[in-house]
């Protein structure tokens, strides 16, 4: 079996997941509480699952034997088509929160309506990923409130890192060359229509936080090229580095 | 840390999936309940415990006090009439 096209989207996909659960994964041992260790990691191993149902799959459109650690760990970032929003860096708790508000606001939509895709993979993924993912944002949401809500100082964090990570939101409903084809085949959902539902969460968690949300201006873009930020490749030589140093490494 | 100590502690009760009652399995701290059913979420029902979660403000449970033990449970101990296995069923009743 070896469909190109397919095989790009799914890959992207697959990289969206693993890129910032292994983002969340850097919380462990650095988190400031001991329940949100264990709330960032769940949250982590959530994203690597569905990663590895994806990657499996995008193996098997490839059709040159690659498995799901081929896919992960040997190739650079210049081959990663993740979104450049999950490959930002944590920065403080506000900065990852907010960047949990902004995909996942995004990402239960999307697996909603994926759920309904001809093609039977994605659509067995999408119905794990869609419970995860409602907690994923309830968990997100909750925060932005309390962090909005709280002090003078986690007011200030949240509102800097909403304003930071704003110019990353806009690649969030940009579809590839490919995607419109699948979309109009009932395989991928059209992005654009994830917008709505977006705004609604996005207006609503924001204005329960006494936050406000930023005017829209220059947005990043590139990510499903391969054009990423210096931060992904640093993230990338770390996570890759014992496969590199020990192939097929198994635990 | 002095962040955690001014978030309130909460006790943390999960029903298993195959039982009845709520069962107190530990504790969480959190700004509130809410955020307490999450972090006992997240912190008690990684493997598949429970299938449904009670949290309670630690401040709000009232405790037996320790040095009154002995007027509290000592009196019970030689009660045995109150053991089901301190009667002797008779042969002619057969399986209860």
């Amino acid at each position: 079996m070896s469909d190109p096209t397919l095989f790009q989207y799914v890959l992207g996909l697959a990289d969206d997941q693993l890129v910032l659960g292994h983002r969340l994964s850097q919380w462990t041992g650095r988190a400031p509480i001991l329940e949100e260790e264990l709330a960032l990691g769940n949250i982590a191993l959530d994203l690597i699952g569905q990663a590895r149902g994806l990657y499996q799959y995008a193996g098997a459109l490839e059709g040159a034997g690659r498995d799901e650690d081929a896919l992960a760990y040997h190739r650079d970032a210049r081959g990663y088509l993740n979104l450049t929003l999950v490959e930002q860096p944590n920065g403080d708790f506000a900065q990852t929160i907010a960047r949990q508000l902004f995909y996942t606001a995004m990402a239960l939509p999307f697996w909603q309506a994926m759920t309904a895709s001809t093609d039977q993979r994605l659509a067995a993924v999408a119905a794990k990923a869609e419970k995860e993912t409602a907690y994923h944002l309830r968990h997100a949401t909750e925060w932005t409130a309390r962090l909005g809500d709280g002090t003078d100082e986690s007011h200030r964090r949240m509102q800097a890192a909403i304003n930071q990570l704003w110019a990353f939101t806009g690649e969030l409903f940009e579809m590839i060359a490919a995607e419109a084809g699948l979309a109009a085949a009932g395989i991928a959902p059209d992005r654009k229509t994830l917008r709505a539902a977006w705004d609604r969460t996005i207006d609503a968690t924001l204005s329960d936080a006494s936050l406000t949300r930023p005017d829209d201006s220059w947005m990043a873009e590139g990510g499903r090229d391969g054009l990423h930020g210096e931060d992904l490749g640093h993230m990338l030589a770390e996570m890759q580095s014992l496969q590199r140093m020990h192939p097929g490494l198994q635990w | 840390m002095s962040d955690r100590a001014r978030l309130p502690l909460w006790e943390v009760f999960i029903r298993p999936r195959n039982g009845l009652a709520h069962r107190h399995v530990g504790s969480v701290h959190a700004s509130d309940a809410e955020m307490a059913l999450m972090a006992a979420r997240d912190v008690y029902t990684r493997r598949g415990e429970g299938r449904s979660i009670w949290v309670a403000p630690a401040s709000a449970i009232a405790a037996s006090d320790p040095d009154e033990k002995a007027e509290m449970f000592d009196p019970a101990d030689d009660k045995t009439y109150r053991q089901p296995t301190d009667y002797h069923v008779p042969e002619e009743v057969g399986d209860m």
